[in-house]
């Protein structure tokens, strides 16, 4: 079968994350304009693409390679460096960024180290920037691991990253 | 499904909810969400399980109440003698034993609730926002019940497809995604163009920063989104519609997707709609994060699976669109106005605002404002009426300074325009643009060249690279504006980035480019002051002027 043989070398045979990103490229009829989907679903998948990912949808959807890394790296949302642990997306919105948003991105590579778009060195907080969560009513806005907090200041946002990685150690 | 069986599940639907006696509903848009509300919900669930209320009290999930701010919102219908509604704000899981002890007595909460009776909800008029806050997002049955798919069963059983671009034409609708293009003219194109397939795409690539009315749209109201797109569809022929959503929006995409798939099963989508031999198809393309995907053009390759670049016009979109067919793109606020339009007729929606902008308009208010959220306004209002009486003005004691509307292609209001009506004309005039409908208010404590440089460093990072004006341009402009910021410019240096405004403008392939420098322009012509206080005089012997506090 053309999947099976297209299988980057080196992936493992049941790993369950090509399933779904094999599921997600046959739910579009592996249409070669399903291409930004198919990455979407890659990433969701495996966190990040890398080259592996991004060779199977390329020879899964018959689309050069170059193609596949040409819309991979135009679109912000697609990362192509691993994130660590825990992330931490600080919204620069004009509402946010009025509000304080570079207070909080300071203050977060005051405390962890981390400046924007980079992960830490012990691979526990990655820090992104984003456009617009549209939580402009909440502003300043971040999302930590998929939640939303809002009006936060600098110190509470340091003490809310805290909680999170706390949060991870005591539940296994 | 045909007419008569959706009329039906409305009436009984209608009957179920006035079966309860009292309806409590949650704000589950992601702007409470992330306030607690889904814990607020649960939390009255359990409480009416917990004392036996089941066939009493319902507790609904419903979409955007509008002020922001102060969610968890709840609202709390009473119909023990008179009917009346209270809205409680920053409601907390603890208040729910509280809010369901208070529902017999028929007594409020004074400390949680938040008196409607203020400008912030008397000025406004609600049409596109008509069902948020009151409509299950999650529930074919409930949007029914709230008379929705009435305006489509008109349109395809008494309407032709030509009466229906009349309808548009006559409302006056122009296109609320920025350029405030007339919507009736665009349908009727694309409904002449010749192709023997047609698309119709929903523009949910909001990318302004500061603007999120289609985000509540689309939250809130999903089912009336796909109807103004099946309306549409029918109106120029399409048979496939996309929504080109930002993946920014999860829970956007989750309810979309979850009512495309309820409507599907109901056929007010797919094949045969309502017992007629008309087919629409809705599918859901998410974006990836490139702000130039607004322009349409962009917006279109992205959908086709390529990277988002525009391409020079003509041939427009109506004429060679998606994969080369006739498209029509309106963006979501514009499809949700026309179920409106179709049930109440052309006439009476041309009858709210002013002469040449018609219809009511949804702003994103943000930014230092005593109320951020989302209002809904006829056009024409006054700015001062917006920020001060709906708004609630400038918190702690500031001074208002600016407001920016249109994101990164629009410009900065100053106060001397304060009683200036909004509407497209009045705001072309004072050089910003309507745009999707963010408005930001800024204080003295903002400094206008730091937010020139702050939209111009968006637009750079956010140019596609296709045409050198832009590409190149923007990098200029910001390093000048760095340059100006840092007290380092020159007179030449500001007379450049003048220069390079115009040309900019002028030469860039799509409106990314072109709009670029809106806000270094507008707030050059208000504010030009703050740029000058920051320039290096000549003879100077380089020392530099003390820096001025700056505070974004």
């Amino acid at each position: 079968m053309q999947t099976e043989a297209n299988k980057p070398a080196g992936a493992p045979p049941n790993d369950p994350r090509w399933k779904l990103l094999d599921a997600a490229m046959r739910r579009n009829g592996r249409k070669q304009n399903a291409l930004i989907e198919s990455l979407h679903a890659a990433q969701e998948a495996f966190g990040f693409l890398d080259e592996d990912s991004m060779r199977y949808v390329a020879a899964n959807l018959r689309v050069p390679l170059s193609k596949v890394y040409g819309v991979a790296t135009f679109y912000h949302f697609f990362t192509l460096k691993p994130q660590g642990e825990h992330s931490c997306v600080v919204c620069t919105g004009t509402a946010c960024y009025i509000k304080g948003a570079p207070n909080l991105l300071a203050s977060l590579e005051e405390h962890f180290g981390v400046t924007a778009g980079e992960t830490s060195k012990d691979g526990k907080l990655s820090v992104l920037t984003a456009r617009c969560f549209g939580c402009c009513g909440l502003a300043p806005a971040v999302v930590i691991d998929g939640d939303v907090s809002g009006k936060l200041t600098s110190a509470g946002l340091v003490e809310k990253i805290h909680e999170c990685m706390k949060g991870e150690v005591a539940v296994p | 499904m045909n007419p008569e069986e959706l009329r039906k599940i409305a009436i009984t639907q209608k009957e179920s909810n006035a079966q309860y006696k009292h309806q409590i509903c949650v704000c589950t848009a992601a702007g409470c969400v992330s306030s607690g509300a889904d814990k607020v919900k649960d939390a009255l669930n359990a409480g009416v399980k917990k004392l036996g209320l089941e066939s009493t009290v319902q507790v609904k999930g419903v979409g955007c109440m509008g002020p922001c701010s102060a969610g968890p919102l709840v609202r709390v219908k009473v119909r023990v003698e008179s009917e009346g509604e209270i809205l409680y704000k920053e409601v907390t899981p603890e208040n729910a034993t509280e809010i369901l002890a208070s529902l017999d007595t028929g007594k409020k909460i004074d400390k949680l609730e938040y008196n409607t009776d203020v400008p912030f909800f008397t000025r406004q008029k609600k049409v596109v926002l008509e069902n948020a806050g009151y409509v299950d997002p999650d529930s074919f049955v409930d949007y029914i019940g709230h008379d929705g798919y009435e305006a489509m069963i008109k349109a395809y059983t008494e309407m032709a497809p030509q009466d229906v671009i009349e309808e548009v034409i006559k409302s006056g609708l122009r296109g609320r995604g920025g350029g405030g293009y007339p919507t009736g003219l665009k349908w009727s194109t694309v409904a002449k163009a010749r192709g023997t397939r047609k698309f119709v795409i929903c523009n949910a690539d909001e990318g302004d920063p500061g603007a999120f009315m289609d985000r509540a749209v689309a939250e809130s109201d999903p089912y009336r989104l796909l109807e103004g797109m099946a309306i549409a569809a029918y109106a120029i022929g399409a048979d496939t519609g996309y929504i080109y959503l930002r993946a920014e929006y999860p829970l956007a995409v989750k309810r979309l997707r979850a009512a495309i798939r309820q409507a599907e099963r109901h056929q007010t989508l797919g094949n045969g709609i309502c017992g007629t031999t008309f087919n629409f198809r809705v599918e859901i393309r998410l974006g990836a994060g490139a702000f130039v995907c607004g322009e349409e053009t962009a917006l279109i390759a992205s959908i086709e699976g390529n990277r988002g670049q525009p391409r020079p016009r003509p041939p427009y979109p109506a004429a060679s669109g998606l994969w080369g067919f006739p498209t029509l793109i309106n963006n979501v606020e514009t499809l949700a106005n026309i179920p409106y339009i179709v049930r109440e007729g052309g006439d009476a929606y041309g009858s709210i605002g002013t002469e040449k902008s018609k219809g009511t308009k949804v702003f994103a208010l943000a930014g230092k404002v005593e109320n951020t959220g989302l209002i809904e306004v006829p056009m024409g209002t006054l700015l001062k009426e917006i920020i001060f009486d709906i708004g609630g003005g400038i918190p702690d004691g500031g001074k208002f300074k600016a407001v920016q509307t249109g994101g990164p292609s629009g410009g900065c209001i100053p106060d001397q325009f304060l009683d200036m009506p909004v509407d497209y004309e009045s705001l072309a005039k004072a050089g910003s643009i309507m745009g999707s409908g963010g408005m930001i208010v800024m204080d003295d404590t903002s400094s206008m060249v730091d937010i020139a440089k702050f939209f111009m460093e968006f637009c750079m990072t956010e140019s596609c690279g296709k045409c050198v004006p832009c590409r190149v341009g923007t990098v200029q402009m910001h390093n000048l504006l760095e340059k100006i910021a840092n007290n380092e410019a020159t007179e030449d240096d500001l007379a450049l980035l003048q220069e390079l405004c115009d040309m900019v403008k002028n030469t860039s392939l799509c409106g990314l480019g072109q709009t670029a420098p809106n806000p270094v322009v507008s707030t050059l012509r208000y504010f030009r002051d703050e740029y000058e206080s920051r320039l290096v005089r000549k003879g100077d012997n380089g020392s530099k002027p003390q820096p001025e506090e700056v505070k974004a």
